[in-house]
């Protein structure tokens, strides 16, 4: 098998790990994204915590659990080491670069986009994983939907939050594509459809996750 | 002075690869706008020569923007602010009077400095040498139509074959990464019948060179597309990609 370390160890390879990782952390947001929405059926948070009781206890989502922090560590890690060894490759700085003019600003900083999403998802896993997870704090009388009604009475918090999902919503936009692009999915059938649903993927999902904590501290949802 | 510049340099001088470089700034005054950039540095060098100094040293070959040896960076941007040009195709028309220009060399591990403007890139003809050989027929020439190509194919691979290796792609590049320069070299004969005897073999090695050259990888900004003089697709990088993982699975 050392075939298959030297290919992922080679500059296609860690960029192919990027890319495989990627678009796993994507289809997780999608279930994410899905069940917390529901909190917007204004019911009380029934579903909400009916979907999060089922997400604790089914075996198998469990497990993904497991490979979902994998497949994040993955992520972290090899966006780390290409960060590091890309760093290398130009020991001397241009003066005056004009990145405008050939790029997009977010292409150019999915490493800071990515350092600002993992610091803010420290916060968010502290807030409610380590909280349902972790502590015996959830009841029949403090579900998670209450608690999610506790933290985003602080406006700092929905402030945070709100800069978090526009910085995901930003690295998804690039995300997405590049990861099909790395994939060696560029071909004139696909490549503008999947531009497509990569933008308006990146919006809806950083949109509704935006709107969750404000309307828990505007009070839109009882 | 109509149709005249006065312009304020800032070049990078740099005596070699071992010592530091630093900008030194210069003054040239009417400079036609119908001057290529390469000319109007040609006018800074004679003042330079005359009065006993130091001529910047730069690359340049052809002069019409086939040859890939202009490289140039100016204002920030891989042969300046024009798409599609090198630096002997870029006119003094498109500065502005009084405007100040900064020109810097291809800046990247894998090209080290030899004087001021003129960097090494050798590291790409060690990528092209490691793609090896191309199997041909010996014997007599056989029919023009014995092989058959779509035309889309002939004309993807020619669109490959169109890149002068200039390295502006690496330049633009934020991690110096040579990927839209392999690739094109790995298209342009992956593409093709000839080409598909050694192509796995061709894909692995060439990449295993760029890396070793020192090249960054992809981040899939596009930077390198858009500033190549050539017109190089991001296309070809999505083809390397799959000729070098097909190639790991499937090679021996």
């Amino acid at each position: 098998m050392a075939w298959l370390a030297k290919s992922f160890n080679s500059s296609l390879g860690k960029k192919l790990l990027m890319a495989i990782t990627g678009l796993f952390l994507i289809s997780f947001l999608i279930v994410h994204c899905g069940l917390n929405a529901t909190i917007f059926l204004n019911d009380g948070g029934v579903a909400f915590n009916e979907g999060a009781e089922f997400m604790a206890h089914n075996p198998i989502i469990r497990t993904m659990e497991i490979v979902l922090f994998g497949g994040l560590l993955l992520h972290i890690f090899d966006g780390l080491r290409l960060w590091l060894d890309n760093k290398k490759k130009r020991p001397v700085a241009y003066a005056v670069i004009d990145g405008a003019a050939n790029s997009k600003w977010y292409s150019r900083s999915m490493g800071l986009l990515g350092t600002l999403l993992l610091l803010f998802l420290i916060m968010h896993l502290k807030h409610f994983w380590y909280f349902s997870r972790l502590t015996n704090d959830l009841t029949e009388s403090h579900t998670l939907y209450n608690e999610m009604q506790v933290v985003f009475q602080s406006p700092i918090v929905v402030i945070v939050y709100v800069l978090g999902c526009i910085s995901l919503g930003y690295h998804l936009l690039h995300g997405f594509q590049s990861a099909f692009q790395t994939l060696g999915w560029n071909h004139p059938k696909y490549t503008p459809t999947i531009k497509a649903i990569g933008a308006i993927y990146s919006i809806v999902i950083a949109a509704l996750f935006a709107a969750m904590p404000v309307a828990f501290y505007f009070n839109l949802i009882q | 002075m109509e149709g005249h510049l006065n312009l304020t340099l800032k070049i990078w001088r740099q005596k070699n690869a071992s010592v530091a470089g630093k900008f030194e700034t210069y003054q040239v005054s009417g400079i036609s706008t119908d001057m290529s950039f390469l000319e109007m540095i040609d006018v800074l060098n004679n003042r330079l020569i005359e009065e006993g100094d130091d001529p910047v040293a730069f690359d340049h070959d052809c002069r019409e923007g086939i040859c890939g040896m202009c490289s140039m960076y100016i204002n920030g941007r891989p042969h300046g602010p024009n798409r599609g040009v090198t630096t002997c195709q870029l006119h003094m028309r498109s500065f502005q009077d009084g405007e100040t220009i900064t020109v810097e060399p291809w800046r990247a591990s894998a090209f080290p400095v030899i004087k001021d403007l003129v960097v090494n890139r050798s590291a790409f003809d060690r990528i092209i040498a490691a793609g090896g050989f191309v199997s041909v027929n010996t014997g007599n020439a056989q029919d023009a139509n014995n092989l058959p190509i779509p035309k889309e194919d002939a004309d993807d691979a020619f669109a490959a074959a169109a890149c002068i290796g200039c390295g502006a792609c690496v330049a633009a590049c934020k991690n110096a990464s040579a990927m839209l320069f392999t690739s094109a070299k790995i298209s342009q004969l992956a593409l093709l019948p000839q080409g598909k005897v050694e192509a796995a073999k061709r894909a692995e090695a060439m990449v295993a060179q760029m890396d070793e050259e020192g090249f960054g990888a992809c981040s899939n900004t596009g930077a390198c597309e858009a500033e190549c003089p050539k017109g190089i697709s991001l296309e070809n990088i999505a083809r390397m990609n799959r000729e070098y993982f097909s190639a790991t699975f499937s090679s021996k």
